[in-house]
């Protein structure tokens, strides 16, 4: 593909404030501002905001609109009340995932579905197809922004822009509100491991929003963040990357997301092959690997036995881990060699680096009692 | 950005302190900004012969694996061992603290393909353009 990169309603705010801008899922986003640690700390301590309108918004409209969505995603929005949220993936028939997704129930016949940039063609395409002779669907993307404000002050922040209501929102609550002087839809759901909203508005309102976010947000430690610590936050989070942990080549039940496989909510594409493979069990797992020695294992790097030998599966996601100090990563390995404590061997240019299989997620906030 | 004048270059943004025929390598402010935070710094043994443009270590951030290339060709006569513990020298002191190898030259006339800091400046200005 040779297309110019895109650029979210945003573009012009990443570049003032110096961001390195870089192609993205065909698109031009920041991968950092201040730097990825810091601004990853700045997320774990205080607050960060993301431009992330580059992922696809779609709408659902009309009677069957909440059939059709549940029909598409394997997690049940038939138990989804208006004004909530939840995380789903999508399936082909084969049980393979096509995109991980938010499904969020506006109203009874209204449903927002937000999706990965790399995959916006292809959802919207079987999105569309699926409501064909039965409900409204509309691709609102371009239209709209998508800011993220995530940290244990994002409330704080958002307080001091006449959104203090927002704070009242439960966990994947979804509701509307002003920010900054701007009409936003706001979901309490985040991509980092921290308390957070996520705001959609107008494209135009968009550079408003932001600039209001960081004026109010700056005094408090608020920082832009860009894809780098929007990476390194998520990884620690245990929260997949599509493309990296999952994709069409592997299944919800295999990547630990069998908790978003509702078998008992009816017929959905994909739950033949799903019902299949839980009741044969799964092959192989995705877990999370501490490095034990000095090496960084990294997205395709090989995992072998501990002692050396033949690969028994790949890295999918790895890296530092700043809030911890420890190399860390996520990676399939077969199921009979899961289990927490095994120690596994990461191929690093040649050499077998020690990995023991942890516990995940690596970070997790503490929460008030 | 200020490139000190008493050192060579070269073009992948290391720079050479010459001292006889003993050679100090590092790696630039520029380069270590385009790195951001260098977590792990791979480094040869002592007594290894590098081949001058062949990679001979590995530097990582964050989110990047930059491999090293050696500036001209000879043995490594000292390591900077520090760096594993400490990788976050090179960000610090880029110049000093995080000197990365020592190299004994084989043959001195490899100096000549060797950037002064003029000619790196105008390097570094042709790539960020």
């Amino acid at each position: 593909m040779t297309e110019a990169p895109r650029k979210t309603p945003l573009h012009a705010e990443h570049v003032l404030l110096g961001g390195r801008m870089v192609p993205f899922a065909g698109w031009e986003m920041p991968v950092q501002y201040a730097g990825i640690v810091k601004e990853h700390e700045a997320v774990r301590k205080a607050a960060g905001i993301f431009d992330v309108s580059h992922m696809g918004r779609l709408e659902l409209q009309g009677e069957h609109a909440a059939a059709v969505v549940n029909y598409l995603v394997t997690n049940d929005c038939g138990k989804l009340e208006d004004g909530r949220a939840l995380y789903t993936v999508a399936c082909n028939e084969e049980g393979t995932i096509l995109d991980d997704l938010i499904v969020y129930r506006r109203g009874g016949r209204d449903f927002t579905v937000v999706c990965n940039a790399s995959n916006r063609d292809k959802i919207v395409g079987h999105f569309r197809k699926a409501c064909e002779n039965h409900c409204e669907f509309r691709d609102v993307s371009d239209e709209t922004a998508l800011v993220a404000v995530q940290g244990p002050k994002a409330f704080e922040v958002l307080a001091g822009l006449g959104g203090s209501e927002l704070s009242k929102l439960p966990s994947f609550g979804y509701g509307s509100g002003q920010v900054a002087g701007v009409a936003v839809q706001a979901a309490r759901t985040g991509y980092t491991g921290e308390d957070g909203v996520e705001l959609f508005c107008a494209a135009g309102d968009a550079a408003t929003l932001w600039r209001g976010l960081l004026e109010v947000g700056r005094p408090l430690g608020l920082q832009p963040a860009g894809l780098g610590a929007r990476d390194t936050l998520r990884l620690e989070a245990k929260l997949c990357l599509y493309g990296n942990d999952i994709d069409e080549t592997t299944t919800p039940l295999e990547a630990g997301l069998g908790w978003v496989v509702k078998m008992a909510k009816g017929d959905f594409v994909g739950r033949a092959a799903l019902e299949k493979q839980k009741a044969a069990g799964v092959p192989r797992k995705l877990v999370g690997f501490e490095m034990r020695g000095r090496g960084i294992g990294r997205h395709g790097y090989p995992i072998v036995p501990a002692g050396g030998g033949a690969a028994i599966g790949v890295v999918t996601s790895g890296g530092p881990s700043p809030t911890t100090g420890k190399n860390v990563g996520l990676g399939y390995v077969p199921a009979a060699s899961s289990e927490i404590g095994t120690k596994i061997g990461i191929e690093i240019r040649g050499s077998v680096i020690e990995a023991e299989i942890v516990r995940t997620p690596f970070y997790k906030r503490e929460t008030a009692k | 950005m200020s490139v000190p004048q008493d050192l060579r270059y070269t073009k992948d943004h290391e720079w050479v302190k010459v001292e006889g025929d003993v050679l100090t390598v590092g790696i630039t402010a520029f380069a270590v900004e385009q790195l951001g935070d260098v977590t792990l710094v791979d480094l040869p043994k002592e007594g290894k012969v590098l081949e001058s443009g062949k990679p001979f270590g590995v530097v990582e951030s964050v989110k990047s694996v930059s491999d090293l290339f050696a500036p001209v060709s000879g043995a490594v006569v000292a390591v900077n061992g520090e760096l594993a513990d400490h990788p976050e020298n090179v960000n610090a002191e880029p110049y000093g603290k995080g000197w990365m190898v020592k190299i004994k030259l084989s043959d001195a006339g490899q100096l000549a393909g060797l950037m002064d800091a003029a000619a790196y400046a105008k390097h570094v200005e042709a790539s960020t353009h």
